[in-house]
């Protein structure tokens, strides 16, 4: 049979993995994501010194990896291993909180435009639109500039902040989908049946919502690990939060990217990179999940089916030979 | 045309929007923003015209709040943002040096990264599960690794070791520089020079944007029936693709409004890490030396940008597809 064609294996046919972790994306993410979350939850802990600590006040030369410091020194001879250890929990925590707020700002704002309709939508809607046209990153930098100096650690604070500045998008595509949903027939009949409006969105919409709002969250999250990576990057976090970012900020104050000592801004961005590429990851393959039609099957469809899909009709040339 | 004056007024109220936000900002951060403000300051001493000046802009002289407003409103309505601290010049000079920089390179690079990301979108959708298909997920590690940090890599390997291209500026200066600022050929390829690693950042990092979205529009629109009754018809293959493009370009063109201010303060920091001269730098210099005014012009200016950025989005999709004229 034409392996277009093929069908998929139901979940609990041959046992073993749930369906979501087969996508090798989905694994991948998840591995390198749990990864980092250990590293934030327990790295604090497991850092041999404290980020503070400083080895000496005399030498002022960083030095290279070694037994005794893992990933070296940095100019005011702080344990770099024990920086980075320390550095991941405020960045995650921050983007984790930004995450939730900013869902369930789109949530509401999305949700309600999308189902009420008439002026209501067009209100909400305008809203959207102009949060989406607000440069969130810019906004965050004066206001992190205005506040007090103490309020720039708070990480509760910085996520809300986060949050306010990227909960369009989600509530756009919310919408959007949202609209597409209140004509179902399932819909229609619930309404019929006498269900009332928080229940039908409760029950009926928000099911059906689901796969976009971890989609949406986990857009959320990358982006609020770079909006605060590059907050305290520039220096407008309050510096005796450890995190990446601020690493990465002593290292571009002490230029150390243009005096060769890679050990000091690599891991830190090596860090950010790989918390946004797990979650990249983990975003591709719930696409993948939710929109079959997505995916890009390497095995089977190459070389050997027809290239050209219409529809479910391969419409195959017959000089390629290659006719199913 | 009706189509496009129903959305005018949604720019006019996101315009209106975006210059009250600005208002409140320093008014809404705990604490009073001037005592913030003066607390932070570089400078040692202020001429009492200079705190006069301040205390319209943030608060704590003996205005109300109203009163307060409608100053801003007039003097915005003049083009006055106010004066910098620490340059000492109006923040309207200061940005109009600026801004033809960012602009020149938001706009190259998103150009760029549109035409060939489509085009790759495209070709992925069409060889579906081709070797395009599997390049996927190493694109969006450029759209999943922050700005700055992919800005410090192209920096370090192709500028700072690779050697290819200048590191920071916008253009030669100094002692040494052979060419002169001036619409003169020399002055340009020096320009483009300095540009190419900025810009190709900024391209890079959203190119994977427009290269997911065609290419999931083009799997969707294939499916469609005139699609299939193009090459029913026998068109050459390269045309049934153009047909398909051509509506699947659709959506990416409204999702413009999506990542354009995504993409817009991203070049910003993308500016401050090859120190180009634009107003990404100058922000940063302001945030450096608590340069309120102009730090609160920057945002003004550029939110201002991207809306018009989204209106010049809204006039091409208009332009394109003839059911949003008829709807209005």
């Amino acid at each position: 049979m034409s392996p277009v064609l093929r069908p998929r294996r139901r979940s609990g046919g041959s046992g073993s993995r749930p369906r979501w972790l087969r996508s090798p994306k989905v694994a991948a993410g998840s591995l390198i994501l749990l990864f980092f979350v250990l590293l934030a939850v327990f790295g604090p802990m497991a850092a041999p010194h404290s980020p503070e600590w400083q080895a000496s006040t005399l030498d002022n030369v960083p030095h290279p990896p070694s037994s005794q410091f893992w990933l070296g020194t940095d100019v005011q001879q702080h344990d770099l291993f024990s920086q980075l250890l320390a550095g991941g929990r405020d960045t995650l925590l921050i983007a984790f909180v930004g995450g939730l707020v900013a869902t369930a700002l789109s949530v509401v704002v999305g949700v309600s435009a999308g189902f009420l309709g008439g002026k209501a939508d067009e209100v909400l809607s305008i809203l959207t639109n102009i949060f989406l046209a607000l440069p969130g990153l810019l906004i965050l930098m004066v206001v992190m500039k205005m506040m007090p100096d103490g309020d720039t650690g708070n990480p509760l604070l910085i996520g809300a902040v986060i949050a306010l500045s990227a909960w369009a998008w989600g509530a756009r595509v919310l919408r959007a989908q949202t609209l597409a949903l209140r004509n179902q027939d399932y819909v229609d009949s619930a309404r019929v049946v006498g269900e009332g409006r928080v229940r039908i969105i409760l029950f009926e919409i928000l099911p059906n919502l689901l796969p976009i709002l971890a989609s949406s969250f986990i857009f959320t999250v990358i982006y609020g690990i770079g909006a605060y990576a590059s907050l305290a990057w520039l220096g407008l976090i309050n510096p005796t939060n450890a995190s990446w970012g601020t690493m990465l900020n002593t290292a571009q104050q002490f230029s150390a990217t243009t005096s060769g000592t890679w050990w000091w801004y690599g891991p830190p961005a090596l860090c950010i990179a790989f918390v946004g590429i797990a979650l990249a990851l983990l975003n591709f393959g719930i696409d993948e999940i939710v929109n079959p039609r997505m995916r890009s099957t390497r095995r089977g469809l190459r070389s050997k089916g027809p290239r050209f899909q219409l529809g479910l009709t391969p419409v195959v040339r017959a000089e390629e030979g290659t006719r199913p | 045309m009706r189509a496009l004056l129903r959305r005018l007024w949604f720019y006019l109220v996101a315009a209106f929007a975006a210059i009250t936000l600005n208002f409140f900002i320093p008014r809404m951060v705990p604490g009073s923003a001037l005592q913030n403000f003066l607390a932070k300051m570089n400078t040692a001493s202020l001429t009492p015209s200079q705190l006069q000046a301040l205390e319209a802009q943030y608060g704590g002289g003996h205005q109300g709040l109203v009163a307060q407003y409608l100053t801003y409103l007039g003097n915005l309505f003049h083009g006055n943002l106010g004066m910098s601290t620490s340059l000492s010049t109006p923040v309207s000079t200061v940005l109009g040096n600026d801004l033809p920089w960012t602009i020149g390179l938001v706009g190259s690079a998103t150009v760029i990264a549109f035409l060939v990301g489509t085009l790759i979108g495209v070709l992925a959708g069409w060889r579906r599960s081709g070797l395009l298909d599997s390049l996927l997920p190493a694109a969006t590690f450029f759209q999943a690794v922050p700005y700055f940090i992919l800005a410090s890599l192209l920096m370090l390997t192709l500028g700072f070791y690779g050697g290819m291209f200048p590191t920071g500026g916008a253009y030669d200066t100094g002692r040494f520089a052979t060419v002169t600022p001036g619409w003169n050929g020399p002055f340009m390829a020096n320009v483009i020079d300095h540009a190419a690693l900025p810009a190709a950042t900024v391209a890079l990092a959203s190119i994977a944007g427009w290269i997911i979205g065609m290419r999931n529009m083009m799997i969707t629109t294939m499916d469609e029936d005139y699609v299939l009754v193009a090459a029913a018809k026998g068109l050459p293959r390269w045309r049934v693709v153009a047909v398909a493009a051509r509506n699947a370009l659709l959506p990416s063109i409204s999702n413009f409004a999506l990542s354009i201010s995504l993409v817009v303060t991203g070049s910003i920091v993308t500016e401050i890490v090859f120190n180009y001269a634009g107003v990404g730098r100058e922000i940063f210099n302001a945030a450096q030396a608590a340069d309120y005014p102009v730090m609160q012009g920057i945002l003004l200016v550029v939110t201002f940008t991207v809306l018009g950025a989204n209106l010049l989005a809204d006039i091409v999709y208009v332009a394109l597809d003839p059911r949003a004229r008829k709807v209005a």
